[in-house]
């Protein structure tokens, strides 16, 4: 399937008129990166926006942004990814109704803490009658999105499709998240995060939607080839997985042309994603990305984002990959873990 | 649909039992789940029934060898998944396998008690009891309990969730992408859903009268239901019997509101529609709907609107099971395809408890009683939920 639009929100400025990819990439002196928010009445009419949650301003304002690249006003269907859901609104509505004892609670928050709202909010604003699915499997949550949307568009390649990735963080989850210790305790630049060798990542989030279709248009800036996903793989199945993925799609060791690594900065793992992928795709320029978004559950789709950019501008910026890269870029494989147990693969071609 | 997808076995929990043939038992003699809650404390107890699996989290962690942390969705979907499994004989090692789950508050019932130490202070609350927060970790684990590794997935539409998984699993197996996959979802009651639905005032403090006249509200449930798909590869290798299929479902969005459906029902207009184009049935060959049914004024107008002009005045035989076990949210769809496959194995069809007088804009008299010995060839079942999100499945009785 191909990309025909994006809209990114993530703690980079990726919307609007960036200029040339990530040039200035923005640090973040926290163990957290948040969102670089736009003006969001650009996007949604302001009688909407007074109601909604950030995490819904940020995904639908992403949305909006994607269809009109894609120069589409009305997709086939709407399928979204979200590990958390919600969490602002979850939040509030757990607070009030441990502080009110249960009474007299405003029903808003609840209604808005579904992880389904973000799809739905869309569709409405919309008036997109069209498939709508919402996924929730932590770091496969946007995965299972992308796999939704390519059944159906091998089944109706005619279609459009939006399909995103949305996450945020609140105080509140990040005060639980720290007390898990997979944060690093403190962090002055997340730029530095994979020059300082340290256990821990940083917190992050991001909202992504994708315009796709199953036939290439004139829009059409890469195609989205494969989506794999491994739950819990041991190192070995793990890396019969990469080169049967890799097999399958006629890559040879070396033959990718870069290679987007979700590395935390967590020096234990990292070390071990080192040895995986020095084993799987060989001598393949490896980059890395959550630096600049930091980790959580749907950080793949700041990947897809950036692998399309990459593709599109024909352009790798230096912040990615520390070694000069000349040539031309016509695929890459996108390989995002979670902590340990979440492990993807994305196969991006230049079409 | 291209290829047959056809249901290998079923298992269920719920208010009306704790198996598939307690559960039938319930169903067949008319008896309810919903009672007053006594699961947890809530300023609710005794004013709002509720549709509690009999079970309490203690009995459920020792039956299934589980931390007593363990949310209670995780323990209710191992417990129905598990039966599931096991009805279907087959061996999930030597395939290809898949679990495709739903459910809506995930772990929300262990969040909530740590929540309340958590918020007089940030450092207190023990963290084994969020841990397992998110939806999609209730997946993981029972994909841990039934040793599913391959594909993983869980879906949150609301309360439509579940027939959602059942149509994702049943595309992926039509796909050639898995051989088989275990299909369903799970909810358990929480103080959070509970204050959730009441706070939108569409609880009723007595027990729920769907399609009824005087209805007004629903009652909350829980419990879990999954079914097993399988292809026809896996079938005929195993040699399994089977009695029924999945064919075809349809997912659509009303966009109307986010909470409230539109009057004419044209999100479940369409999802019906849908399925029934892709099981290549006309409307008059449906020979029962398991109707969302929960009991609110709105939900039911609306989708008896839709039935009408779908159906016109020759609506096949329908009931909302959910008079008997409340509306289990993200598990309702697993669970009323076990209702729906039963109906089809014993040729039946299940009662739409404590109806009294026909909704007077609609004018549908729902099935008033157990009746056996019908021909019950094709079963539509309707999950729809908030944010719009409407499905409808069709499963068949298959000949072997």
């Amino acid at each position: 399937m191909y990309i025909n639009g994006a809209g990114a929100i993530s703690p980079q400025k990726t919307w609007g008129d960036e200029g040339v990819l990530l040039s200035v990439p923005i640090d973040h002196a926290n163990n957290y990166l948040s969102c670089i928010e736009p003006d969001y009445t650009q996007y949604i009419d302001p009688k909407y926006l007074r109601r909604m949650s950030r995490i819904l301003k940020m995904g639908v304002a992403a949305s909006i942004i994607a269809l009109k690249e894609a120069e589409i006003t009305l997709p086939d269907g709407i399928i979204t990814g979200t590990g958390y859901g919600c969490l602002e609104d979850t939040g509030i509505f757990l607070r009030k109704m441990v502080e009110q004892k249960e009474q007299a609670l405003n029903p808003t928050p609840f209604i808005q803490s579904t992880h389904n709202t973000i799809g739905s909010q869309i569709a409405l604003l919309l008036t997109c009658q069209g498939y709508n699915q919402t996924y929730t499997q932590e770091a496969f949550s946007f995965e299972n999105s992308l796999l939704d949307a390519s059944l159906q568009l091998n089944e109706y390649p005619d279609q459009n499709f939006l399909v995103g990735g949305v996450d945020e963080f609140t105080d509140l989850s990040l005060k639980i998240q720290n007390r898990f210790g997979i944060f690093r305790k403190t962090s002055r630049s997340s730029l530095n995060l994979f020059r300082t060798s340290s256990p821990g990542t940083l917190c992050g989030e991001g909202a992504f939607y994708f315009a796709l279709s199953g036939k290439k248009i004139k829009q059409s800036v890469v195609l989205i080839d494969a989506v794999e996903t491994f739950f819990k793989p041991t190192q070995e199945e793990l890396l019969e997985g990469i080169h049967q993925f890799m097999e399958s799609h006629d890559l040879k060791k070396g033959g990718v042309d870069l290679v987007l690594a979700g590395k935390s900065g967590d020096n234990v793992m990292d070390l071990l994603t080192d040895s995986i992928l020095n084993k799987a795709v060989g001598s393949s320029p490896v980059g890395v990305f959550k630096h600049l978004c930091g980790e959580y559950s749907t950080a793949s789709a700041f990947a897809l984002w950036l692998g399309a950019r990459i593709i599109q501008d024909q352009h790798v910026p230096p912040i990615i990959l520390d070694k000069p890269f000349k040539s031309s870029v016509k695929n890459i494989l996108i390989y995002n873990l979670y902590f340990e147990n979440h492990h993807s693969l994305i196969l991006l071609r230049s079409c | 649909m291209k290829a047959r997808v056809h249901i290998a076995g079923w298992g269920v929990i719920s208010s009306i039992g704790n198996s598939v043939p307690q559960v039938f038992d319930s169903l067949r003699t008319s008896t309810c789940g919903i009672a007053p809650l006594t699961l947890f404390h809530s300023a609710h107890a005794g004013v709002l029934p509720v549709g509690e699996v009999k079970l309490g989290n203690a009995a459920l962690a020792e039956i299934l060898s589980l931390p007593v942390a363990t949310p209670r969705a995780v323990m209710l979907g191992i417990h129905a998944a598990r039966e599931a499994v096991k009805n279907s004989g087959i061996d999930l090692k030597k395939w290809r396998t898949g679990l495709i789950s739903a459910t809506t508050v995930g772990g929300m019932d262990k969040t909530e008690e740590f929540f309340e130490e958590f918020l007089i202070d940030s450092k207190k609350g023990k963290l084994c009891n969020v841990v397992n927060h998110s939806c999609g970790k209730s997946t993981e684990l029972i994909a841990q309990a039934l040793g599913i590794n391959r594909f993983i997935s869980t879906i949150n539409t609301a309360c439509s969730s579940s027939a959602n998984a059942i149509a994702l699993g049943s595309r992926m197996i039509s796909a050639g992408l898995l051989d088989i996959v275990v299909a369903g979802g799970t909810d358990s009651l929480t103080k959070f859903t509970l204050n959730g639905f009441n706070s939108l005032m569409i609880l009723d403090s007595k027990f729920c009268r769907p399609f009824d006249a005087s209805r007004s509200g629903l009652n909350l449930g829980e419990g879990a239901g999954f079914i097993i798909l399988i292809s026809d590869k896996v079938r005929k290798s195993e040699g399994v019997k089977t009695t029924s299929c999945v064919s075809g479902y349809g997912n659509t969005n009303d966009a109307f509101h986010q909470t409230a459906s539109s009057p004419d029902g044209r999100g479940s207009f369409a999802a019906m529609q849908q399925a029934l184009a892709m099981s290549n049935l006309l409307p008059e060959q449906i020979d029962y709907i398991n109707l969302h049914g929960t009991g609110t004024v709105n939900n039911d107008l609306s989708e008896g609107t839709a039935i009408k002009k779908l159906f016109g005045e020759r609506a096949p035989r329908l009931s909302s099971t959910k008079a008997y076990t409340g509306h289990t949210l993200g598990a309702s769809g697993g669970i009323e395809a076990v209702f729906s496959l039963l109906a089809i194995d014993q040729q039946c069809v299940f009662p739409n408890l404590r109806f009294e007088n026909v909704i007077p804009e609609m004018g549908i008299t729902p099935q008033l009683h157990f009746e056996t010995g019908l021909t019950v060839r094709h079963v539509m079942s309707n999950s729809f939920g908030f944010g719009g999100n409407c499905s409808s499945l069709i499963f068949s009785r298959s000949d072997n």
